[in-house]
């Protein structure tokens, strides 16, 4: 049996997994993204604005594939906690190689 | 629900999870360590690019942009599939996979096309220490983009066979898995190495 409510659909005997519409919604918001993304390049601002801009941009994009491609939003939070150990470690080990290399200062 | 299928699946756990989404789980999280690495490497050597072309010379942008939609785009046509197999509607599931597999395969095509206009323009692997770390992590990408045309291949031809059915859903959610995460990993390429201003010579 499958019920359909507005962005979830519910299978017997699995997880529940949004609709192909919502997932098309979903490829329409991360396409708006990316084309803002790639019309920085072309805009002319300040370096801080611009790398935080697209800082911004590429965590979004980042976490909504994550959370609605993945299913994230929806599966265990075990499956959460295993991706978000191996994403903050790599980030505090090269966090601070890239201090130790002085990139944050000398780029 | 979860607890039947992983039973159902024959990989009942004491999580009631899946041993095999576990595992993808876990090594996707140990692949962010790997490209981590290439990142953080490639930043760190980004300014020296020696007698050879600077990064800022030589990235195409509006190119590499054609590139990155064309793969976020296989993501959509990825949890399409699955969602097709989950219905049981086979037809689409097999449409959705050749789609994900050929919108793959464009951005190889992109990146090899790449690749030789770079090594055209006089910069090789061994050019600096700038064009060693940027073919390595793009090149470590591209592998794992191949990597995942095969795996959809594979899920393919066991479709024709007659062997991937609703039931067996999960292989391509694992699958899917791997190549969601190749498209999130190129999201944070594609905006730290194309996109944040890199030196000019």
């Amino acid at each position: 049996m499958t019920t359909t409510t507005e962005n979830v659909e519910t299978h017997e005997g699995g997880p529940d997994h949004p609709t192909d519409a919502k997932y098309i919604r979903v490829a329409i918001v991360l396409g708006i993204v990316t084309a803002l993304e790639v019309a920085t390049y072309f805009v002319e601002m300040p370096g801080a604005l611009l790398i935080t801009l697209l800082m911004v941009m590429m965590v979004f994009k980042f976490f909504y594939v994550a959370a609605w491609f993945m299913h994230l939003r929806f599966d265990s939070p075990l499956f959460t906690k295993f991706f978000v150990t191996g994403l903050v470690l790599a980030t505090l080990v090269y966090g601070v190689l890239l201090t130790v290399f002085e990139f944050w200062t000398k780029g | 629900m979860a607890d039947v299928a992983a039973v159902d699946n024959g990989h009942g756990t004491g999580t009631g999870l899946s041993n095999n989404k576990l595992l993808m789980w876990v090594f996707l999280g140990s692949e962010c360590l790997l490209f981590g690495g290439l990142i953080s490497t490639y930043l760190i050597y980004r300014s020296r690019y020696a007698d050879g072309p600077a990064p800022g010379d030589i990235f195409d942008i509006p190119f590499t942009s054609v590139s990155s939609f064309i793969l976020l785009m296989s993501s959509l046509t990825m949890v399409l599939s699955l969602s097709a197999l989950q219905r049981g509607d086979i037809r689409n599931n097999r449409v959705w996979l050749l789609a994900t597999a050929l919108l793959g395969s464009l951005f190889i095509g992109g990146q090899v096309y790449e690749f030789t206009t770079f090594l055209r323009e006089g910069l090789g692997y061994t050019t600096s220490p700038f064009s060693s770390a940027f073919f390595t992590l793009t090149g470590f990408h591209g592998i794992h983009v191949s990597l995942g045309i095969v795996m959809l291949v594979s899920l393919l031809i066991s479709s024709f066979r007659g062997t991937l059915t609703k039931e067996r859903s999960e292989t391509v959610e694992i699958v899917g898995l791997y190549w969601h995460f190749v498209d999130v990993v190129w999201i944070f390429i594609f905006t730290v190495i194309y996109l944040v201003p890199s030196p000019t010579s």
